[in-house]
């Protein structure tokens, strides 16, 4: 019918989007974030047990500027929050941010003075990750779940559509007290 | 951004390497000012070190910290004295049994039980805090590998603490952040498997620690950046309050667990590993030499465990400790349950209020300190007489350690300062709390 | 021991008892608290955290000579320290009486309460007689006592000495309107970051000390966020369109 059935072997048609996104999740680079009590499970991914390398993540730059995945593993604090915003803006483009442990994401437990209340104030995140801290195993579900995501990116116009649709259904979306029902059916 | 630049120094704060190269050429300075951290990989967590460099050599090292403070301290003054476990263990987080211990410790002596601890939870906290010894000290060397460029030692060591950790989440349910040690006792009571387990890592450490010797002893690299690298003397650790594997590796054989015994120490047979290199390889060796010592107090813990409660008995004081899992994750024992919810109008009041509201502590101040895999942990607990501390502080091992990292490595070249803060292991959560 | 009549000495030998619960029960009742909180709670009524439940009682009264109790074997260097102390300070400029302000013993510990412009001397006396020889301080810590007027912060020293392998606690007070302790860098090094963590917390200004700067906080913090008229800075949570406001600031259900 069309061009793939005259294709030889060894060829896979796919659109532009679909290359893109399975280059860029197959060649994640994580930018090392340790801060507190995640930070060691996150070595242990890295580590022989769970072995992060099987996605081909286990060079964990030291440098921001070779580094397109911030795991910001642990609490921030309000002292940190300054820096982590500066080595953030000198990651390139296109970047994603995991915010790894409750600390992270929402401040958990230490609701006080000193840590920032998640550390979606300063930087946008992809990936929520709860636990205190996560299993090696739940990371690795939150880097499988961001090269899902990242796949299905889109690019250019299409991307733009993406995000106004994902604007407006966030909008319309309210959090019910009790259940989400109300809220899946609309 | 551009270089700042004195008649004396270059300021490499950050940005383009090739700027900081091209005034440092262009001016007359020689010394170079480097920042390292607090985000960088060869310094152990978030910790800032600011470099004077003459060249190659360090003139002057000084350590910024607080880049993890949390509050921990002044968050637990709005919980009630249980429920500061859950805070202290998240302190230093590679040894969070032995902050769960110190807590408790003072809290029990602001109660006046210290005498009255079940045998057996003695026991339970000796074997815990042995085994959060050996996990601890496997990091130690693992991130200390790390950081020299030696990637097997870190594997290794990482693997090696897997086997602990599994220990612990069979018998507390977590692999870090356990809250597992309570004032009067312990959270429960080991569940069935645990000694089997325990075992089992008692025949297998030895062989992991022999490769691990076989890996770094006699190993010309590691012997290289080791050897009289951040040496500190017996005076300087003691000018500089120096305690736990440091102090020991300067040849004093100090060993709180020996000196003033907590838990039972008393009765258990270890020896207390002692170097005088005073430098970072004798601080590897008395590392390697206390995780040993370890198994052998663990081998004895297991001997001594006899059947018995774990938590105080004191309804005032003691915490449901007989828990068991029901099927929505949580639970208390059946038999606590009907007596409670069936029997006892007042036992349920008295669980209501001990859970919620917590039980009051003698007003009064107590210092308790354990031995803890870096050094003497201290927690200074205040009570004004109510359900919640008044002030708790801890004095932490490696907050007190990192101010040797100037007597360490000033004079030294720049590559020795990565090994001297390595070989303190300081703990960032433990630093700033 | 009855429960009307003060303690002989801090140590007296009623502990045990003391601490059964009934006793404890009894003697919470006897004793002049000042208590808000749960069941009349005016300001929170909730059980769930932070009650605002204070209970207010002054430590353990000063203790008398001796303080050695036989019966504890933790208080049996007490006396021998603090004969010689009063033996080390017989020749200083200042005396053992002007400098001690008082010393109590409780739970098997001794704290020395030192007048706070004599902290430098005494501490030096303490780290270099033979016969005390505290070589190791383990540090300072402050405490906010906001009811202790003119003595509202309160610096808390540890020393331990390993030749004689004792630990004693020393503590000075300081009123809040000025706030100065003399610094022990000079004499324990290892104080410096711990009392710029003091500094940093509670506002207490060690004089002497070489650079006394923030240490935990950025240094453009405002405040000591340790003191107790320090809000704990929560915020309030949003749990699925529900607001949950920081312990301290609970609504009251009373």
């Amino acid at each position: 019918m069309g061009i793939e059935e005259k294709l030889p072997s060894g060829v896979i048609l796919g659109t532009v989007e679909q290359v893109v996104g399975l280059a860029r999740k197959s060649s994640m680079w994580p930018a090392t974030f340790g801060l507190a009590c995640c930070a060691i499970e996150m070595m242990s991914v890295g580590g022989p047990h769970y072995d992060l390398a099987r996605f081909g993540m286990e060079k964990f730059g030291a440098t921001p500027r070779q580094a397109d995945l911030m795991i910001v593993a642990g609490r921030v604090s309000q002292k940190m929050a300054p820096v982590l915003r500066q080595i953030y803006d000198q990651m390139p483009e296109p970047k994603w941010v995991i915010a790894m442990g409750v600390c992270a994401s929402s401040g958990g437990m230490f609701n006080n003075y000193a840590v920032v209340q998640g550390v979606d104030h300063i930087v946008p995140v992809d990936i929520y990750l709860p636990g205190c801290p996560p299993r090696p195993e739940m990371l690795l579900d939150a880097v499988l779940k961001l090269h899902d995501k990242v796949q299905n990116t889109k690019l250019g116009a299409h991307r733009q559509r993406e995000i106004e649709e994902l604007e407006e259904r966030a909008l319309r979306r309210s959090l019910p007290l009790v259940s989400q029902d109300e809220g899946a059916a609309r | 951004m551009t270089t700042p630049t004195t008649e004396d120094y270059i300021d490499a704060a950050g940005g383009d390497w090739d700027e900081v190269v091209a005034a440092a050429q262009a001016g007359s300075a020689e010394r170079l000012v480097v920042n390292m951290g607090p985000q960088h990989p060869s310094t152990h967590g978030v910790l800032r070190l600011i470099l004077t460099l003459d060249g190659e050599t360090v003139t002057e090292a000084r350590v910024g910290i607080g880049y993890l403070h949390t509050g921990i301290e002044k968050n637990m003054e709005y919980r009630t004295w249980t429920q500061g476990t859950t805070f202290v263990t998240r302190m230093d987080y590679l040894t969070p049994i032995f902050n769960e211990t110190a807590y408790c410790l003072a809290v029990e002596k602001l109660l006046g039980l210290t005498d009255r601890i079940p045998a057996r939870a003695d026991v339970i906290r000796v074997l815990m805090m042995e085994l959060n010894r050996i996990s601890s000290h496997f990091v130690a060397m693992a991130t200390f590998g790390m950081e020299l460029g030696a990637t097997t030692v870190m594997t290794n060591g990482l693997r090696e603490r897997e086997m602990v950790l599994d220990i612990f989440e069979l018998i507390t349910g977590l692999r870090m952040n356990h809250a597992y040690i309570r004032p009067g006792g312990v959270a429960q009571d080991l569940p069935s498997g645990a000694v089997g387990k325990v075992k089992e890592l008692l025949e297998e450490m030895p062989k992991r620690i022999a490769i691990m010797r076989k890996l770094l002893d006699e190993n010309p690299l590691y012997l290289a950046r080791t050897r009289d690298v951040a040496h500190l003397n017996l005076a300087g650790c003691m000018a500089l309050g120096v305690t736990g594997p440091l102090l020991r590796a300067s040849g004093l054989g100090w060993d709180l667990r020996k000196a003033k015994p907590y838990c039972g120490y008393e009765d258990y047979e270890f020896d207390v590993p002692v170097s005088d290199g005073g430098d970072v390889y004798a601080r590897y060796r008395v590392r390697l030499a206390e995780v040993e010592q370890s198994l052998r107090i663990i081998e004895q813990c297991l001997d001594k465990l006899a059947p018995g409660p774990v938590m105080v008995d004191d309804p005032k004081v003691g915490w449901p400790a007989k828990l068991a899992l029901g099927p929505d994750g949580l639970g208390n024992s059946p038999d606590h349950i009907a007596h409670i919810m069936g029997g006892s109008m007042e036992a349920l009041i008295h669980h209501f209020k001990l859970v919620t509201e917590g039980f009051r502590v003698p007003a009064g101040q107590a210092y308790a300190a354990v031995e803890s895999a870096k050094g003497e942990l201290g927690c200074h607990a205040v009570s004004d007489g109510g359900t919640r501390p008044h002030r708790v502080h801890f004095r932490d091992p490696s907050f007190t350690h990192l101010q040797a990292v100037a007597a360490m490595c000033e004079g030294g070249t720049v590559a020795d300062v990565i090994a001297a803060v390595a070989s303190i292991d300081p703990v960032m959560g433990g630093v700033d709390r | 021991m009855s429960l009307g009549e003060p303690r002989r000495n801090g140590n007296g030998g009623g502990h045990e008892e003391e601490n059964l619960p009934e006793v404890a029960g009894r003697e919470r009742l006897a004793a002049p608290v000042q208590r808000t909180g749960m069941f009349g709670a005016k300001t929170s009524g909730d059980t769930s955290g932070y009650g605002g439940l204070r209970v207010r009682r002054t430590g353990p009264p000063a203790a008398e000579r001796p303080y050695t109790d036989p019966g504890d074997p933790r208080t049996e260097r007490f006396d021998a320290v603090a004969d010689a102390l009063e033996e080390a300070l017989r020749d200083a400029p200042v005396g053992y009486r002007d400098a001690v302000e008082r010393v109590v013993v409780d739970r098997g510990e001794i704290t020395f309460h030192l007048r706070r412009e004599h902290l430098a001397e005494v501490a030096r006396r303490l780290r270099d007689d033979p016969a005390l020889r505290f070589e190791l301080c383990l540090g300072v810590t402050g405490v906010h006592y906001p009811e202790d007027t003119g003595r509202e912060l309160h610096a808390v020293y540890l020393l331990r000495s390993i030749t004689h392998n004792t630990e004693i606690r020393v503590e000075t007070a300081c009123p809040d309107a000025d706030p100065h302790v003399p610094s022990l860098v000079a004499v324990y090094p290892t104080n410096d970051w711990h009392e710029r963590e003091a500094w940093d917390f509670f506002g207490i200004v060690f004089d002497g000390h070489p650079s006394l700067t923030r240490i935990e906080m950025p240094d453009d913090w405002h405040g000591h966020p340790q003191r107790k008229d320090y809000p704990l800075g929560g915020i309030p949570v949003e749990y699925r369109g529900a607001k949950i406001p920081p312990p301290d600031e609970r609504r009251s259900y009373a």
